[in-house]
């Protein structure tokens, strides 16, 4: 281990007990007490290091030897988020800026009968009881220490109750920007989704960063469908080439429960995001679909799992990725098809054109079933741009870099077609059509 | 308009053209014709700038410029299209969209304002009846899970979309049934103009009872061999092609 791990890990360490000296009373609350668990659990873990399977291709060795201003205060405007985020009059938008939830800047439009949406502190103070009850439940086994990590300091974020039987017209806008104009800045959201029976909900998570200084991000989100609910849930990440994030989105599905999953990685220096499905009911249907465009020097790595742990449900994956430069790309996909899971369908594709001799792409599908009675496939491509294409076009009048991004974007356009808040697609198509031609 | 001179081209180091001569002018239409594997789609590439061949000699001007110094989409702004043999089918990519791109691409090389929405809806529809193009095609991923004759079919629309100075179809006619090769046909004379040539690869004469040629080469271990009027592809028809291998593997 080398010095550097030693100091961001003792220093969070470190941290956690100065705070929790501080907290009388409190900390014997049963939310303190996950917190403390937590903490103990990314002690015991220390940061991964790719002799961890998991931590295989993606080398946080940098992440954790840069010193960041956790929770930073910022003086950010209104007027200066504007122009970076997707516009929408008609969704619910909450802004958080280095972790803080910013009350000016966000706006609730759906009725509160309708849906709770509240920050996480908010939310804990006017209702522990409720937010206790979903909070840390599904991510208290996770091996990950970056998501217990969240957990010990888990201090704000979203927290989205939709009672039974409530069909959410509005999307919800998670905003978060980390402010790195002045400092390295460092931030945990942590975000709580619990739709009750029969709840619809659409809600998007869009990280931004600004200014030159590093970022970190380690977000974690719970998301809890009750029976019959239907979630679609998008997590759009345009960092800055000095961007740091860490995330794991981690879900628990009930019978006849529908859930989508969208994940698109624009930019950032080092992104793993984790999405680990759950489907503990019968009838289920979970879709994860995802795309990435490192270039530069990026790193992308998604870590996905479908867990078929009830008989009669389906997951479906598609991932793709366009890769430049020096880029990396990782795509691990795990389907579990537990003994008592039959009648499962599993299908899982990952696809990716990789443009430079430079870039490189792992993929590993990795499938352990434990039923007999079930349909699962799973593959992955990697390939350059079709040649007979390109010159099929050019011979029609198209120049190179023209047809070049008229491909790419047709390579795109099935998984940005899935997005169905239409202001967060509209968005990605305008800044995907951008990124691929700009190139 | 088309001068080509000891034209020779390889690719992954094999010679497939060796020493091509043909001169085209405008108003003319040249059939190709000859056994599998002769060279006859290496022309037609090699004419609408693919890069994979390798020119190892020779030269070919078209309206006074060095083609082969032009990439292919300059070559088609200058006003060659290629009917491809084995058209590409490419997912994503409407037909409509792409020929949109390819008309302002063009447009902008010639220096030209882009049509607008209205005015290339026009054009188009008009097109599309000229070759009974179904308008579902043109909504669909451009040649995705076409049938063979609706490809060709589609590459003909093209061209009367793009009317090109000089079509090179290629097999154009295979695949066709008979209906759908007298309206290609049709198509392909509705663009024929005292300014406007072709060079029509195909193994038939029924194609060239539609479009009537000018000349009939045959071609033949990459060289012109043998070139004459229509009625070559007559006696081609009739003979086969045994006596001119004959011929010229006699002269070694
Ligand atoms: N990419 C390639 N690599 C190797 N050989 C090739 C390649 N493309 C063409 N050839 C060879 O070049 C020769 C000429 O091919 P071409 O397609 O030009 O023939 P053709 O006259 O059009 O035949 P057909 O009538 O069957 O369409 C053939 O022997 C073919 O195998
Ligand atoms: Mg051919």
């Amino acid at each position: 281990m080398s010095t550097e791990t030693i100091d961001l890990k003792t220093k969070l360490l470190t941290d956690f007990h100065a705070r929790e000296s501080l907290m009388n009373g409190e900390a014997a609350s049963p939310f303190h007490q996950k917190k403390r668990a937590a903490i103990s659990r990314f002690e015991e873990l220390g940061f991964p290091t790719p002799k961890n399977e998991e931590w295989k291709y993606s080398n946080v060795k940098d992440l954790i030897s840069e010193s960041y201003h956790f929770n930073a205060e910022s003086n950010l405007t209104l007027a200066d988020l504007q122009e970076l985020n997707i516009p929408d009059q008609n969704a619910n938008i909450l802004y958080f800026v280095n972790g803080h939830y910013s009350e000016e800047l966000s706006s609730i439009v759906s009725s509160s009968e309708q849906i709770i949406i509240d920050s996480l502190q908010n939310a804990y103070k006017k209702n522990p009881e409720l937010v206790n009850r979903y909070f840390d439940e599904l991510v208290k086994d996770d091996s990950d220490a970056f998501t217990s990590l969240n957990t010990a300091f888990a201090f704000d974020g979203v927290f989205i109750h939709v009672p039974d039987n409530q069909t959410v017209e509005h999307p919800v806008i998670m905003r978060f920007m980390s402010d790195a104009r002045a400092e390295n800045v460092a931030s945990q959201p942590r975000n709580i989704i619990a739709v009750g029976r029969n709840g619809h909900v659409k809600i998007a998570e869009a990280f931004r960063t600004l200014g030159e200084a590093r970022s970190l991000t380690n977000a974690v989100t719970e998301i809890h469908l009750d029976r019959d609910a239907n979630v679609e849930y998008y997590k759009v990440q345009n960092e800055t080439e000095n961007a740091y994030h860490i995330g794991t989105t981690q879900v628990r599905m009930l019978d006849q429960s529908h859930f989508y999953a969208g994940t698109v990685t624009l930019n950032g220096r080092f992104t793993r995001n984790n999405l680990n499905i759950i489907l503990d009911g019968e009838h289920c249907e979970a879709h994860m679909y995802g795309l990435y465009f490192p270039d530069g020097s990026q790193h992308v790595d998604n870590h996905t799992v479908a867990d078929h742990r009830k008989p009669n449900s389906n997951s479906n994956e598609l991932y793709k990725g366009i890769l430049r430069d020096k880029s990396k790309g990782v795509f691990n996909g795990k389907i579990f098809v537990r003994e008592d899971a039959q009648k499962t369908n599993a299908f899982q594709s990952c696809k990716n054109i990789v443009l430079s001799t430079e870039a490189t792409m792992n993929t590993k599908p990795q499938l352990e079933i434990f039923a007999d009675d079930v349909k699962c496939s799973h593959g992955t491509t990697t390939g350059q741009i079709d040649e007979e294409a390109l010159f099929y076009m050019q011979s029609r009048g198209i120049s190179k870099p023209e047809a070049m991004s008229l491909l790419m974007y047709a390579f795109c356009a099935d998984v940005v077609s899935q997005i169905k808040i239409d202001s967060v697609r509209e968005y990605l198509e305008g800044v995907i059509a951008d990124k691929l031609a700009t190139k | 308009m088309l001068s080509i001179n000891e034209l020779r081209a390889s690719i992954e180091g094999k010679e497939i053209l060796k020493g091509i001569n043909l001169e085209v002018k405008p108003g003319e239409v040249h059939a190709i014709m000859g056994p599998n594997g002769s060279g006859k789609s290496t022309l037609a590439s090699v004419l609408a700038g693919r890069e994979e061949y390798e020119v190892t000699g020779g030269s070919v001007t078209f309206d006074g410029k060095d083609l082969l110094e032009l990439a292919a989409e300059e070559r088609a702004a200058e006003g060659i299209f290629l009917a491809f043999q084995y058209p590409v089918e490419i997912p994503g990519v409407t037909t409509i969209n792409f020929l949109k791109t390819a008309v302002n691409e063009i447009r902008k090389y010639k220096g030209e304002n882009p049509l607008d929405a209205a005015q290339f809806l026009k054009m188009v529809r008009e097109k599309a009846k000229l070759v009974s193009m179904n308008d579902s095609l043109l909504k669909r991923a451009l040649n995705e899970g076409f049938s063979g004759g609706e490809k060709k079919r589609n590459e003909i629309f093209q061209m009367a979309v793009l009317e090109p100075k000089l079509a090179v179809l290629d097999e154009t006619d295979s695949g066709l049934d008979i209906d759908a090769l007298r309206i290609v046909a049709e198509g392909v004379n509705s663009l024929r103009s005292p300014d406007r040539s072709a060079i029509v690869v195909t193994h038939y004469q029924r194609l060239l009872d539609y479009i009537v040629p000018d000349f009939v080469h045959v071609l033949y271990k990459g060289r012109i061999v043998k070139s004459g009027p229509k009625e070559l592809a007559l006696e081609l028809e009739e003979k086969g092609y045994d006596w001119i291998k004959a011929e010229v593997d006699a002269l070694g």
